[in-house]
């Protein structure tokens, strides 16, 4: 098992006419079962068209009816993405992945208070995010598909980059992961932390979990509150930005420290006190993890 | 982006939140001008910096004739003002707002900015206006009250006019205090802005609520739909080199410590920096070359992180996904060459197609250290900039 996404996953890509989501798409059909699981793209007034064989539909709605698809990632521009969220949503999708950057918060906030009102069942992944793996089986995102391996570590992180990081470290010392999430570096987003984490602890086939944070909010304090009460494996933390300065954003829009809140130390403090086995040193987390699970 | 205190009693005007009246100047004749226009005979001559505490390092000054002006505007203007957040080197005045003087019976604190945790706007109201709020935050949090604004309800007008009476808005004024919010909401949601701070609102001798400060921060990403604030940006009080990265798709910000590191990925380079110092050194910047970075972006941030002259070495860390390995060497090899690299370099790769991207380094006769790991960089830079 796994979460969120496995090789029965139907996948529409929207925005997949632009070149960014053309590119991707090619990248994520060529991994795995990746030929299985795209199945439709959508950008509107483009139907009738196909990318690398993938049929394209003006709607998520259309795509859904013809092809049975569960899920969607979005390569749509940040000015149009909100929109694209919405539809999705609309076309009551179990999954919606949004890999955009740059997305206004306002937007956002309606689309989140949209979600919430209508009970949408769809979960959320970003934006402003890498996107979702579960390793041998379907890559949903940007990230290098070939630096990952089948196991049983979950992966969690606010940034692309790092987790990659953190996922090659695993990977080099044998550890194979069950499912590596990207949750965006934005500060209005879908799953959470404290979310993905709960998701981990049920599947039967994560041992224990990496999570990658890093300053700004407090999304770490809350999940930190969760494993305290709750979570029954063992988890390794990282919080990135010790050395940032407070009052300066940290490329990702989420990344500041504001009114004294959102540093590294409150994060690693709680993380810490919740029993996690925090790491100082990025270089160590998949050490760490192997000496935690022993 | 930043805007000064006028215009973002512009912009709350445009909502109709009451403000001093006030007139920007740019020189002292035009202050003395903007005196005389205002009328009346008191005037507070503000500095206008991209800062806050400018009253406590003597940047704001009640004049109380037009010789005043005169005399306070030439102090201020020119002058570097230092308060605690613009940093020891202070920052020059190069604007000046005069408004007319107010009759203050009391001093309160509104903000408005996104709390990430509920998804909305909150307004957060104190009766302990002109102070510092993160002091009152940490010192006296039950003075602070919240209110969490559902987004396609608007203000819940109601909850506004207690939580004003609360704060301390007398009786008789809580009426125009709850239009107050209601129009800083409005103001807060029109500018897309990220935070709107009022330090101090006060409530005047005849029980009118007004905007004393004004500080907004607009949401960059929205910028494109805001083309009246867009015209608000002011260089002046931007960081050169942050601007000149942002030109070249380049996210840089400088900090104090003497190591230059270029990374892609804002997580990754924020763990870099992390890492130089848990090594013993102290990152020169943050600098994150983004996800598809090339020879010429490359080049640019060699160029942008050694005009910083505490920079006694490098360290770049790329993690290859998309950015492949060789291409990142091969921009590497370039930069150094152009810029005629006079400081120690460690270049650390991983990822898609690290070997060649290994072998472009070893074959270059640029002066560089290869690293394996994260750690094992670290300790390399900040060896060779002790030696």
């Amino acid at each position: 098992m796994s979460i969120l996404i496995n090789k029965d996953t139907r996948i529409v890509t929207q925005g997949i006419t632009g070149n960014t989501g053309e590119f991707h798409t090619t990248n994520c059909l060529d991994y795995a079962f990746g030929k299985e699981c795209f199945v439709a793209g959508v950008t509107p007034g483009k139907e009738g068209q196909e990318v690398q064989g993938v049929p394209v539909y003006n709607t998520v709605k259309d795509a859904k009816e013809k092809h049975g698809v569960n899920a969607s990632v979005i390569y749509v521009p940040p000015r149009f993405a909100a929109a694209a969220i919405d539809e999705a949503v609309d076309a009551e999708l179990d999954l919606v992945i949004c890999i955009t950057e740059g997305i206004p918060v306002a937007d956002m906030i309606k689309t989140r208070d949209r979600m919430r009102k209508m009970n949408s069942k769809t979960v959320l992944v970003g934006p402003n995010c890498p996107g979702v793996i579960t390793p041998e089986e379907v890559k949903i995102g940007i990230m290098p598909g070939y630096i990952h391996k089948k196991g049983s570590i979950g992966v969690v992180s606010r940034s692309g980059t790092l987790t990659y990081e953190a996922v090659h470290q695993l990977t080099q010392l044998g550890l194979g992961q069950s499912t590596c999430v990207g949750i965006g570096g934005d500060p209005v987003n879908g799953l959470k932390h404290k979310d993905v984490l709960k998701m981990f602890n049920d599947d039967p086939e994560t041992e224990a979990v990496v999570m990658c944070g890093e300053i700004g909010g407090t999304d770490e304090e809350e999940c930190a509150a969760w494993i305290k009460e709750n979570m029954t494996k063992p988890v390794v933390g990282f919080i990135a930005g010790i050395t940032a300065p407070p009052g300066k954003r940290m490329g990702h829009a989420g990344a500041i420290i504001s009114g004294g809140q959102g540093t590294a130390q409150s994060k690693i403090d709680a993380l810490e006190d919740a029993g996690v086995h925090v790491t100082l040193n990025p270089s160590e987390m998949g050490s760490t993890l192997k000496k935690a699970i022993g | 982006m930043n805007v000064h205190e006028y215009q973002g009693k512009e912009i709350l005007r445009k909502y109709g939140v009451a403000t001093p009246r006030g007139i920007p100047a740019f020189s002292v004749d035009e202050a003395v001008a903007a005196a005389e226009e205002l009328g009346g005979n008191v005037w507070v001559v503000k500095a206008q910096i991209h800062a806050g505490g400018r009253g406590k390092g003597g940047g704001v000054k009640v004049a109380k004739s037009l010789d005043e002006v005169r005399e306070f505007s030439d102090a201020i203007l020119g002058m570097q003002l230092v308060t605690h957040q613009t940093g020891p080197e202070g920052k020059e005045v190069k604007r000046l707002y005069i408004e007319e003087g107010a009759d203050i019976a009391d001093e309160l604190y509104i903000g408005a900015l996104v709390d990430r945790e509920t998804q909305k706007v909150v307004l957060m109201c104190s009766s302990e206006g002109g102070m510092d709020i993160e002091t009152v935050a940490e010192e006296t949090p039950e003075k602070i009250l919240k209110i969490f604004i559902d987004p396609s309800e608007g203000l819940d007008r109601a909850e506004a006019e207690d939580v004003c009476g609360k704060i301390g808005i007398p009786a008789s004024a809580v009426a125009e205090g709850a239009d107050f919010l209601n129009g800083l909401y409005e103001a807060f949601v029109g500018s897309d802005a990220s935070l709107a701070e009022i330090n101090p609102l006060v409530v005047t001798g005849d029980n009118r609520v007004v905007a004393l400060d004004a500080k907004f921060n607009i949401d960059s990403n929205a910028l494109f739909r805001q083309p009246e604030i867009m015209e608000y940006r002011d260089l002046d009080e931007e960081d050169a080199d942050e601007i000149e990265a942002s030109k070249w798709g380049l996210s840089y910000i400088s900090l104090d410590g003497n190591i230059g590191c270029l990374v892609n990925g804002a997580g990754l380079a924020m763990a870099t920096m992390d890492i130089i110092k848990l090594y013993g050194g102290e990152p020169a910047n943050f600098l994150d070359v983004g996800g598809g970075a090339t020879k010429e972006q490359v080049t640019e941030a060699f160029k942008i992180m050694l005009k910083n002259s505490n920079v006694e070495g490098i360290l770049v860390n790329i993690f290859g996904g998309i950015m492949r390995c060789d291409v990142i060497a091969e921009g590497v090899v370039a930069a150094a060459k152009e810029v005629g690299l006079n400081v120690p370099l460690v270049v650390r790769l991983e990822g898609t197609n690290v070997e060649k991207g290994r072998q472009i380094l070893d074959d270059s006769d640029v002066k560089l250290q290869t690293a394996t790991t994260m750690a094992d960089a670290a300790e390399k830079i900040a060896a060779a900039v002790k030696a």
